[in-house]
């Protein structure tokens, strides 16, 4: 089933499905190594609805809400 | 020969230059600090040469200011030799730029910096293997630490001299075949082009329907650019996805691929500093961290600046009373002579006290790689300003100083964020300003009290946000922010960018602070200042303030420093609490915190939004500085 990455809980592991929305946030989030097929760990939710810590390729990126919401994955 | 640093944000481009330039070009933790480069002149073997540094980019498509302009000085700047500067604990994400420098056929270096920090990550690369790939000498390095430079930079020469041009990694068949049928096509066609890029480059670049060469093209030839619809929509149909999600995924399964193979992972060795982030990103204590980080350096400063600026003030102002014993002090000399002194005594004993210790602690949170942590704390209150968190980078390089904060605020996206981000970076009390702070208030009044001022600061802020971004209403683009690993700052690092950032103060505010001081005291000389003061007359009796405050605002416009040390030199005591009241002090403190932004905000403001938008910041600011400064005399 795939849901959107702001759904998945801390500390757990998603793999990309899609990214919805236009060039330029598909573009971005590619160069930072989010692509369809890659997994994604989410690390940490920050409160009031602020922005989600992921790891990735081992690397650690911060996504706002908005844009994690484009991010389409299914949970590992 | 211009040999060209070019790289991933953060991989430490600048780091190199400095090691080549002396400390030149600022350095800090953070994806995106480099927003213009920096050039410098080196010796080669020899051969005169010179050294560029670019801001950070992730790839050739750019989407900020500053990586737009990283790409545009690659392909348009005669550029010789490219040096490849990766992040070696970040490679395989690396090695996408990589694959598009190696596209534009020019002599190239890899540099594999941080190599010690990806040992300890568990990362060990085979770069002779590597090497043999890319068809590209690697050079493994540790900028910090000036290891391997020496040798990055022979290895440049020697692929500068034989013009040596790595190797094109080929995507798989179906998509190279429309690649090299697309390149035969743009060959063909033969359009002028206003980069000289290979045909391969640019057709890779019209498959990924880079919206900067597609507008180029659009305009020159129709022929074309059907000719690359056809050809993105082939990709499109046998991929089942846009075809420029077909270009990045194959980069990226090359670079995994490469990186694969020449890759042996280890267990990495964690430090007690990986787990920062528990505390420092934490829900709950990552806020209170964040609230007392920020109140102990307050008192850092406070003390340490205190500690200096009571026994030098009294040392300086001891002196003019001697020298008014061998020197009239009715005479013009005397005069000249006592202006110049209350410059420099207003420049060691109330502005540097306070700046460097200020300095030096920014220096260590940002080389520490504290502030994109700030950015992820604060997104959601960002959010309600109409910004997203990326908007805090620029509001804390405001601290220091305005000016970088507005360039830096060509990290944000969209030219509306850049806006309201550039206006509330001009309320953000500079370090001049914060003297002001220091020196009057917490000196004169109380430490609570400047403390407070900092708060009632943000307050507006936020309040003058929520009016911007209303009348702006657009939605802002979502945060994307990559969070570095933190570095155990260097130092020596941190004291050479206090230096650098300090120079600003010692040789342009400085010497415009003492021939301001010299003018002033002409002026009262010549008993000039009272027109002037007389002019200002309906402001300072609106704020309740003497009289003689009305010249030293004037002066505040060049130099925000200037109004406080003019103060002290018009009111003509060092006591300022013996003529004004805590009242006056404080409506003074606030008026010129927030009043016209100093000449050298406005030159950079004037550039970056434009003459219109400059004028109505400084409308904005003015009117906001005299409601606030009236509502003080009042109200405090």
């Amino acid at each position: 089933m795939t849901i959107t990455l702001d759904s998945i809980g801390e500390n757990q592991k998603a793999k990309v499905v899609s990214i919805s929305g236009g060039w330029g946030v598909r573009q971005r989030l590619g160069c930072l190594g989010i692509h369809p097929g890659d997994i994604i760990t989410v690390k940490r939710s920050a409160i009031m609805r602020g922005p989600i810590l992921i790891s990735v390729h081992g690397n650690q990126v911060a996504l706002g809400r908005g844009v994690a919401r484009r991010v389409m994955v299914e949970a590992e | 020969m211009k040999i060209a640093l070019m790289g991933q944000p953060n991989s430490g481009k600048s780091t190199i230059f400095n090691h080549v330039a002396g400390y030149k070009a600022i350095t800090s933790n953070f994806p995106g600090k480099t927003v213009k480069y920096e050039l410098t002149k080196l010796n080669l073997l020899g051969r005169t040469a010179e050294l560029v540094d670019l801001p950070g980019t992730y790839s050739l498509t750019s989407f900020d200011l500053a990586e737009l302009e990283a790409r545009k000085y690659l392909l348009k700047g005669n550029v010789d030799i490219v040096i490849n500067v990766i992040d070696a604990s970040l490679l395989s994400r690396s090695l996408e730029l990589t694959l598009q420098l190696l596209e534009l056929k020019l002599p190239m270096v890899i540099c594999l910096n941080m190599i010690d920090e990806a040992e300890r990550k568990g990362i060990k690369i085979d770069i002779e293997k590597l090497s043999k790939i890319l068809g590209v000498p690697i050079v493994p390095t540790v900028a910090i630490k000036g290891k391997g430079i020496k040798d990055l930079f022979s290895a440049a020469h020697k692929v500068g001299e034989k013009k040596k041009i790595g190797k094109t990694i080929n995507f798989s068949k179906d998509v190279e075949d429309v690649i090299t049928q697309l390149s035969i096509q743009i060959k063909k066609k033969q359009i002028e082009q206003e980069f000289n890029v290979p045909e391969r480059f640019l057709a890779l670049k019209y498959l990924e329907n880079d919206s900067y060469f597609m507008e180029n093209y659009k305009k020159k030839s129709n022929v074309l650019f059907e000719e690359i619809a056809y050809f993105q929509n082939i990709l499109k149909e046998t991929h089942g996805r846009q075809s420029d999600v077909v270009i990045s995924s194959e980069r990226h399964h090359l670079s995994m691929n490469i990186y694969e193979s020449v890759v042996s992972l280890t267990k990495p060795h964690t430090s007690l500093i990986d787990y920062l982030d528990n505390i420092l990103m934490h829900p709950f204590l990552g806020y209170i961290s964040l609230g007392l980080i920020f109140y102990l350096f307050f008192n850092l400063i406070f003390g340490a600046g205190k500690m200096v600026e009571e026994p030098l003030l009294d040392y300086f102002y001891k002196l003019i009373p001697l020298i008014g014993k061998s020197i009239d002090p009715n005479t013009l000399s005397f005069s000249i002579i006592s202006g110049i002194i209350q410059g420099l005594a207003g420049g060691i004993a109330i502005v540097l006290p306070y700046l460097f210790p200020f300095l030096f602690g920014l220096a260590i949170l940002e080389d520490l790689g504290y502030l994109p942590r700030i950015a992820f704390l604060l997104d959601a209150f960002l959010h309600k300003i109409g910004l997203h968190g990326k908007a805090i980078i620029p509001f804390i390089l405001g601290y220091g100083c305005t000016v970088p904060a507005i360039m830096a605020t060509r990290i944000l996206e969209s030219e509306r964020d850049r806006f309201i981000a550039s206006v509330l970076a001009t309320m953000i009390p500079c370090a001049a300003r914060m003297t002001i702070i220091f020196a009057l208030v917490a000196f004169y009044i109380s430490p609570q009290a400047a403390l407070a001022v900092y708060i009632l600061n943000i307050i507006v802020i936020i309040i003058s946000g929520k009016i911007l971004s209303r009348l702006l209403p657009e939605i802002t683009p979502g945060m994307i922010l990559e969070i570095p690993a933190y570095h155990i700052p260097s130092i020596k690092v941190a004291l050479a960018k206090t230096w650098l950032r300090m120079k600003e103060f010692i040789f342009v505010a400085w010497p415009l602070l003492i021939v301001g001081s010299t003018i002033l005291s002409l002026l009262q000389y010549y008993k000039m200042d009272v027109l002037i003061n007389n002019f200002f007359s309906p402001l300072t009796s609106l704020l309740g303030l003497p009289l003689v405050v009305g010249t030293t605002l004037i002066f505040g416009i060049l130099r925000k420093e200037l109004s406080m040390l003019m103060l002290i030199q018009a009111i003509g005591t060092s006591n300022v609490v013996a003529v004004m009241s805590a009242t006056q002090i404080m409506t003074f403190t606030i008026f010129v915190i927030f009043y016209v932004p100093c000449a050298a905000t406005i030159a950079v403001l004037w550039k970056e939004i434009g003459s219109k938008r400059t004028l109505f910041t400084i409308a904005f600011t003015t009117i906001l500085a005299t409601i606030l400064a009236t509502i003080t005399r009042f109200v405090y």
